[in-house]
């Protein structure tokens, strides 16, 4: 893929060319065409190839010291706060958890709140959403703002007005079915994922016509082949045809009803290949003994036609899942070389604890290395067969049903979450917010009902052992599979990173700080600490001829769990450090935007 | 073990061994008087606990624990549950549990949902409130006990 350059354009242009956008590639050129002007952030991962990279760079090495906020937001709202801000032209767009209010701000005239528009959803679907009531925010294009509400209902906005256009109901919160993702919007139509993976969902992604809000194409994650859309002979995996019922051949009866495979992460999409790609979450429920079989396709990375839906390829990371270790993380498209030769590469950190380097034209595996020394579950990934080698002794289903199982690596919340890295085609390293989080795991049998949690397993969790931090914030050569090198932190870093041509990469921590980095050392430039800890993701743009840097703050999410009392349990001597390790006593909840600029 | 523990360990042994042997292995003992005057819904023996606990730690992992946060301890989107049972009786965390609670308004979105129908709870009410009960009384430490026997 090409590097970004500063592609200069004029705002006119990219209002007639929303004008026209009834044309499905004029919507697709406009934004893609917005999405390499450095000035602005108008998807949630700053660019289809999910690299979370800015050409931007009057904040540099040197000068980012001074760096100091400049305005700040209150969202209204008390809970996590997860994904971050869209800037198109002139106007910021803030998204909130639930009630998943949006905010149109005024970049012209200090914040002033242009529009709000605040959905009636049924409270009643708190609780039905795993992890508390988080949203990545909302995705923007052809003149359209669209909304993945937490009642599993779809909303698209005039991004003029705040006017709804549209609204549809893209799953069922009495079944489980929420949504917390991101939208994206590919060509003319949106993509749309859905959670549940608690609750037994099947889960899929869903093509919306951007138009109208009705449905272009949907394929599951697990099922019958007319559902999961894929040919048995041209749909690959490591480069063989898959086969007839390569998803139902692999669980027992219709268990694939409720089998999860939820769609909650990021998507990305390469418009050259014209393939979407995304992750599926873990296999429901999280006790292994209950469904034999490797519960394709979850934990799978797709690559889909964008226009289809049609998988070209897929490739299941952890068959069989016993750690819920969700596969939804973001796939970053980048073209680096690989042990010397230039590739088309997808580049993915799973939640298992193993980075994947990957062809994305082909689906062959190049690269999978662990990128948190502390990954104990597997010895590695068998190269030709692509299955991870299980250590026996960390294997739940082998330990069976009522048997506490130790001292597992990564932790169910992995060495990493949704939490997005960056890609900088400058250093041509990767910057990743890390767990560093172990776990006990007791996988029981439960029964399934409708709407209620599905989950089948106790844990807990607490640091390796040895070590009293629970987060890293590394740099990562994806094309040998090594650290370049690694920032420990108080707490797992549960922020997206943000990469800039100025050398400095970006993210936020749990206590609240925003902290800046030379990108080529890991050596801390700055950081200042926001109203409460940071589960946002970093974004920078450039308004009146300076550059800004912008994060929500408002601790919560999976990592929230932790906030009260710390994680850790009083097993293995680890009580002392569970104890201390109290994130209540660095931060509370709050729902802040903070804006940061030099002076 | 402190003398004065051991002591209160012994007297109260001859009232009621099994909650007795239990404040005595976390080295929170409670009073003796305090010990006798009340019924404990959990056992806890040499710090190790009777089926209906650990079973009530079991399902709590299973239903409350993405929301209450581990072992009880709260999050930060749900309460406390080991300070919630210093003060509330077994009969309105029953209805709690059974029924939910809402408290929506400007500045909070916590929502209980009710845990009626289903059956990994309703079934094992008791056995939760005993296991979150021995978790507010200091009975039991944090992470998975150790059953009786085991």
């Amino acid at each position: 893929m090409k590097q970004r350059k500063k592609v200069l354009l004029s705002w006119t242009a990219l209002v007639t060319a929303s004008l026209l956008s009834s044309h499905p590639s004029l919507a697709n050129d406009e934004l893609s065409k917005a999405s390499k002007d450095p000035k602005q952030w108008v998807m949630q991962a700053g660019d289809y190839a999910n690299q979370r990279y800015s050409s931007l760079k009057q904040i540099t090495t040197a000068n980012v010291k001074e760096l100091r906020p400049v305005w700040t937001f209150s969202t209204g709202v008390l809970r996590g706060h997860e994904g971050g801000p869209l800037v198109v032209g002139d106007v910021m767009y803030v998204h909130t958890p639930f009630p998943n209010v949006v905010y149109a701000l005024d970049l012209n005239n200090a914040g002033r709140i242009l529009w709000k528009y605040e959905p009636k959803q049924d409270p009643t679907v708190i609780p039905v959403m795993c992890c508390d009531t988080v949203n990545r925010g909302v995705a923007y294009g052809d003149g359209k703002i669209i909304l993945n509400q937490a009642d599993a209902n779809v909303v698209a906005l005039d991004a003029k007005t705040g006017k709804e256009l549209w609204k549809v109901a893209n799953g069922d919160p009495k079944k489980g079915e929420t949504m917390t993702g991101a939208p994206v919007i590919v060509k003319d139509k949106v993509l749309v994922g859905i959670s549940g993976g608690e609750f037994g969902v099947q889960g899929r992604m869903t093509a919306y016509n951007l138009k109208d809000g009705s449905v272009a194409w949907k394929a599951y994650s697990v099922g019958p082949d007319d559902q999961i859309l894929v040919d048995p002979q041209k749909t690959t995996s490591l480069g063989k045809p898959i086969g007839a019922n390569s998803s139902l051949s692999t669980w027992q009866g219709d268990q694939w009803k409720t089998g999860g495979g939820a769609t909650w992460g990021w998507t990305s999409y390469d418009p050259q290949l014209n393939l979407i790609y995304y992750g599926s979450g873990n296999p429901s429920t999280w006790n292994p003994k209950q469904r034999p079989g490797d519960n394709k396709w979850s934990m799978t990375i797709f690559a889909r036609d964008a226009d289809t839906g049609m998988a070209k390829w897929v490739y299941q990371m952890t068959p069989h899942d016993e750690w819920d270790y969700d596969g939804v993380n973001e796939m970053i498209l980048a073209d680096i070389k690989v042990k010397g030769t230039p590739v088309k590469a997808l580049v993915h950190f799973d939640r298992n604890g193993f980075a994947y380097t990957m062809n994305r034209e082909t689906g062959e595996l190049l690269v999978a290395e662990k990128y948190d020394p502390a990954v104990n579950w597997a010895t590695h990934v068998d190269m030709k067969t692509g299955r991870p080698e299980v250590v026996a002794q960390y294997s739940t289903d082998k330990n069976g049903e009522d048997h506490n199982t130790k001292g597992v690596c990564p932790a169910a919340l992995g060495s990493k979450d949704q939490q997005p890295a960056s890609y900088s085609p400058d250093t041509g390293l990767f910057y990743v917010p890390t767990n560093h989080v172990c776990m006990d795991y007791e996988p029981f049998k439960v029964s399934y009902t409708a709407g209620q949690p599905y989950v089948g397993a106790t844990l807990s969790m607490f640091p390796p052992k040895g070590e009293n931090n629970l987060g890293n914030f590394i740099a990562w050569d994806a094309s040998t599979g090594k650290i370049v090198w690694s920032n420990k932190e108080t707490f797992s870093v549960w922020s997206g990173a943000l990469t800039t041509a100025g050398g400095v990469a970006f993210y936020g921590t749990l206590e609240g700080y925003l902290k800046a980095v030379d990108m080529k050392t890991g050596k801390e430039l700055y950081k200042f600490k926001t109203p409460s800890g940071i589960i946002g993701n970093v974004t920078t743009y450039e308004h009146g001829g300076k550059q800004y840097v912008a994060v929500l703050s408002g601790v919560g999410g999976w990592a929230g769990i932790g906030m009260a009392a710390g994680l850790g349990g009083d097993t293995d001597g680890l009580g002392a450090v569970g104890a201390y390790k109290q994130l209540a006593n660095y931060t509370q909840l709050g729902g802040v935007l903070t804006v940061f600029a030099l002076p | 073990m402190p003398k004065r523990l051991a002591l209160a360990a012994a007297v109260t042994l001859l009232a009621l061994p099994f909650s007795v042997a239990a404040g005595a292995a976390d080295g929170s003992a409670p009073t003796a008087t305090k010990v006798a005057a009340e019924a404990k819904p959990y056992k806890v023996e040499g710090g190790k606990v009777d089926p209906g606990t650990y079973n009530g730690y079991r399902r709590y992992g299973e239903s409350c624990m993405r929301c209450h946060g581990p072992d009880g301890a709260g999050s930060s989107y749900a309460p406390d549950l080991t300070d919630s049972l210093k003060h509330m009786d077994y009969d309105t965390f029953a209805e709690t549990v059974i029924n939910g609670r809402k408290n929506v308004n400007t500045a909070n979105n916590n929502v209980m949902p009710s845990f009626g129908t289903t059956e990994d709870v309703a079934n094992y009410l008791d056995d939760i409130y005993g296991y979150l009960k021995a978790r507010s009384d200091g009975a039991i430490g944090r992470g998975r006990p150790q059953r009786i026997g085991d």
